[in-house]
């Protein structure tokens, strides 16, 4: 299986090296290290969440509630954060451990009631928005202390922090889902559910897994972007999770579950980054981005089940 | 055969390879209006590819096929379905919420002045299901069919298609004594209205009984068309594997040890009552019983795929609950399953993936997997179960029958099991890996463990069981030991 995905991906990494050719012939600005910095930093935050709900889409489930778990997070650590409250350790646990529970939830609730991942993490996409605004009263929360705001802009040896934080998260999350019996076993639930329970996996405690997981970065998600504009928005992330999806998809993840890497789903999140910003750089407006976006969103995928036929 | 009419179908010199393996390799074959043409040979021999061009699923990549002399170019489903050419596939696929007339009918429905003549759809399917003989509403919903009705309703599906020529595929699996009557009945009336039938089958007896003539392929090639009466059982299997197999079940006689399991007055309301045997090590008990007589529910509450109302389970003299297929793995009870594909194997997973699902954490440290760990035990059970595959690396979808039952046992086989219990182990296995799998059993049972062996193929519950448990109903009526057992008095107790 390695072996076919293998020639998927070159399959995606060539298209994604066709347009950044002809974008950087187009627009010599594009191939500079400050321009390539900023793609990379802007889709950092859309890189953890597609990170995070490529687990759950593997083992065949979806994550809708990515950008509610966003703002409460972002609320969270925000009002723990103010200068001269607490350690910046604090408001990041804090934020963290509620994009956990969220997720966490999620997975409770899809496992013991076996309701769709659809219907119940539509449910918390919810819930997470007015707990977001019940939190912050409905105000964006402010005055965030100079640590904090560290993690959103700072660099360490002259690389951005959130290059730094999306390297590291990219890296374990390749381990987990190539390495680990974990990530052994989201495979097997996503390729044949009943087959994987006959062979004795716990089905439970792997999807409880995946849903924490993609809770646990959107949390991080959340914390990075309210310290990046220095503000706890409670309406911030709305539609992020469309976002994600949209990358895990081009990146060759299928929405029926058993089959996706990392890797694609990294390079999805990289092409969707590429093409808003070459796009921008020929001053193309953003009703058209939209567009665009979304017809490489369905060739991506219709590339990919022509790909399928030809392999098997 | 029939050399007076012209062929219907005349194929030559077809060629086709996937990735640089020859699936097919000058494939011959023709079909006369009339006759029932059996394709014969292993999983792998290539029955399936060379059916798939003739339904033009797949393109070949060289050879010819002549369809009424007219040479047919550019295949596609659609125009072979114009052609004449129906098939009836291994796993149906009927619309559940629809009902048997609609089904029937799909994409062919009578409109009337707005609606689709719902009432027109009825008469039409009921005429025609009146005419095979088939007795049912075709009012009820698909979902409440038996997978005997659906192959029944599709097999008329491809009559009201006005088919010439019918490509069943192991049409008769899923079907009772008297089902497969009802089958060869309209397969006989058929013939006289001058359809054609490609009949893919490993039931011998069926062949035998049925086919007109016999077209064997083995590892992609073609080896041969003959008369069937020019051909018997042992040269017909002879030419299938290329070899002889002289005794299929080779069993030993062993000596039982100690008590592995035992269950006491299991019941699961509707499906079983008060079941009560034990199982020894070195020994094979097998459970026969008709369909629908408790057979795989027994094996699935005793494995924690269902849950039983009453009843002990005993292993090695303890008292066990079991809530989940990991708890019974976990305390040495593992089940091969007869739905392969729905609890067998994950398709998208490669042969060592599978091979090791179940007893992963003895090839990990901290949750990390030791891919050189698993691979080395992998590929030594791979050699000693003969499992054909590209590399440890395919996946097993591509994978025929027989070799993805191998690794569904082989999976079981990794969790070190004290009880095995194996349900319908050789359902659609070609007679070479059934074999293999047989001496498998004997040599398993004779190493200590206990088996239990579910199954429907009378032969093979006597060839293989020590001792056998009959079920009627979901009651057990009787448990024969190997000297008394015989087919006549099995089903003397099955329908008791």
């Amino acid at each position: 299986m390695q072996y076919i995905n293998n020639i998927r991906q070159y399959g995606l990494l060539i298209v994604f090296g066709i347009i950044c050719l002809i974008i950087s012939l187009i627009t010599p600005q594009f191939l500079t290290i400050s321009n390539l910095t900023i793609i990379v930093t802007q889709v950092s935050i859309n890189a953890l969440l597609a990170f995070g709900v490529t687990f759950v889409i593997i083992t065949g489930g979806i994550d809708l509630s990515l950008g509610s778990i966003v703002a409460v997070s972002g609320v969270t650590s925000a009002m723990l954060a103010h200068p001269d409250s607490y350690p910046v350790l604090i408001p990041i646990i804090m934020g963290l451990l509620a994009g956990l529970l969220m997720g966490a939830f999620n997975g409770f609730i899809i496992t013991k009631s076996k309701i769709a991942p659809f219907i119940v993490t539509l449910g918390t996409m919810t819930i997470g928005r007015g707990l977001a605004l019940i939190l912050s009263d409905g105000r964006p929360v402010s005055n965030l202390s100079d640590s904090f705001n560290y993690l959103g802009s700072g660099t360490v040896l002259g690389i951005p922090v959130l290059i730094l934080i999306f390297i590291l998260v990219f890296v374990l999350c390749s381990i987990i889902l190539n390495k680990t019996i974990l990530g052994r076993y989201i495979y097997a639930i996503g390729g044949n559910e009943q087959a994987a329970r006959a062979s004795g996996i716990n089905i439970d405690r792997v999807k409880l897994s995946v849903y924490s997981i993609s809770g646990l970065l959107a949390g991080l998600a959340g914390i990075l972007l309210a310290s990046r504009i220095t503000t706890g928005q409670p309406n911030a992330g709305a539609g992020f999770e469309l976002d994600a999806i949209a990358a895990v998809v081009i990146g060759g993840t299928s929405t029926a579950g058993g089959r996706g890497t990392m890797a694609g789903t990294l390079i999805g999140v990289l092409l969707i980054g590429v093409i808003n910003n070459g796009l921008d750089l020929l001053n193309v407006t953003s009703y058209y981005q939209q567009v665009v976006m979304g017809i490489i969103i369905i060739g991506a995928v219709v590339l990919d089940s022509l790909n399928q036929k030809s392999t098997s | 055969m029939p050399e007076s009419g012209k062929q219907i179908i005349r194929v030559k010199d077809l060629n086709k390879s996937f990735s640089g393996i020859k699936a097919l390799d000058s494939i011959q074959f023709d079909l006369y209006p009339g006759e029932v043409h059996a394709l014969m040979g292993e999983n792998g021999a290539g029955k399936s590819t060379f059916m798939k061009i003739l339904m033009g699923l797949i393109l070949p990549d060289s050879g010819s096929i002549n369809f009424n002399g007219e040479l047919i170019e550019n295949m596609d489903v659609h125009k072979m379905l114009q052609k004449g050419i129906s098939m009836i596939h291994q796993e149906i696929l009927m619309v559940p919420e629809l009902t048997v007339a609609q089904n029937i009918f799909l994409g062919r429905e009578f409109k009337g002045r707005v609606w689709v003549d719902e009432h027109q759809l009825d008469q039409q399917s009921q005429e025609l299901l009146n005419l095979i003989g088939i007795d049912l509403n075709v009012k009820t919903k698909a979902k409440q069919l038996s997978i005997a009705q659906m192959q029944l309703i599709e097999i008329a599906k491809a009559i009201s298609n006005h088919a010439k020529v019918i490509i069943m595929d192991e049409p008769s699996s899923a079907l009772s004594a008297k089902e497969c009557e009802l089958l060869f009945k309209i397969i006989k009336d058929l013939k006289s209205k001058g359809v054609a039938i490609i009949y893919i089958s490993h039931k011998l007896e069926e062949i035998f009984r049925i086919a007109d003539r016999i077209t064997v392929l083995r590892d992609g090639k073609y080896i041969t068309t003959k008369n069937t009466n020019e051909l018997d059982k042992n040269s017909l299997i002879s030419l299938m594997v290329g070899r002889e197999i002289e005794n299929l079940f080779d069993s030993d006689s062993r000596v039982p040890g100690n008590v592995i399991l035992e269950v006491k007055g299991l019941t699961k309301k509707g499906k079983f009552e008060h079941i009560k045997f034990q199982v020894h090590a070195r020994e094979v008990l097998g459970i026969a019983g008709l369909m629908g007589a408790g057979r795989t529910e027994i094996a699935r509450a005793i494995f924690g795929l269902d849950k039983i109302d009453s009843g002990e389970i005993l292993l090695k003299g303890h008292k066990i609950e079991i809530r989940s297929p990991k708890d019974a793995i976990e305390q040495g009870i593992v089940y091969v399953s007869e739905d392969r594909k729905a609890l067998g194997f994950i398709p998208e997973l490669s042969v060592i993936e599978n091979i090791t699902l179940s007893n992963l954490k003895n090839f990990s440290k901290r949750g990390f997997i030791q891919t050189k760990k698993e691979t080395k035990v992998s590929s030594q059970m791979v050699d000693d179960l003969k499992i054909k595959a590209a590399g440890l690396k395919q996946k097993v979808i591509n994978l025929s029958g027989g070799n993805q039952q191998k690794i569904v046992i082989a999976k079981a086989l990794l969790t070190s099991p004290a009880l095995l219990i194996l349900d319908e182990p050789t359902r659609g296995i070609d007679i070479g890996a059934k074999h293999e799998i047989y001496k498998l059993i004997n040599q398993l049972a004779n190493n200590g463990l206990a088996v239990i062996i579910i199954s429907s193929e009378l032969p093979e519950i006597l060839g293989m069981s020590d001792r056998i448990l009959v079920l009627s109903k979901g009651k057990q009526t009787a448990i024969l030991n190997k000297q008394e057992a015989s087919q006549e008095k099995i089903m003397h107790y099955a329908i008791h």
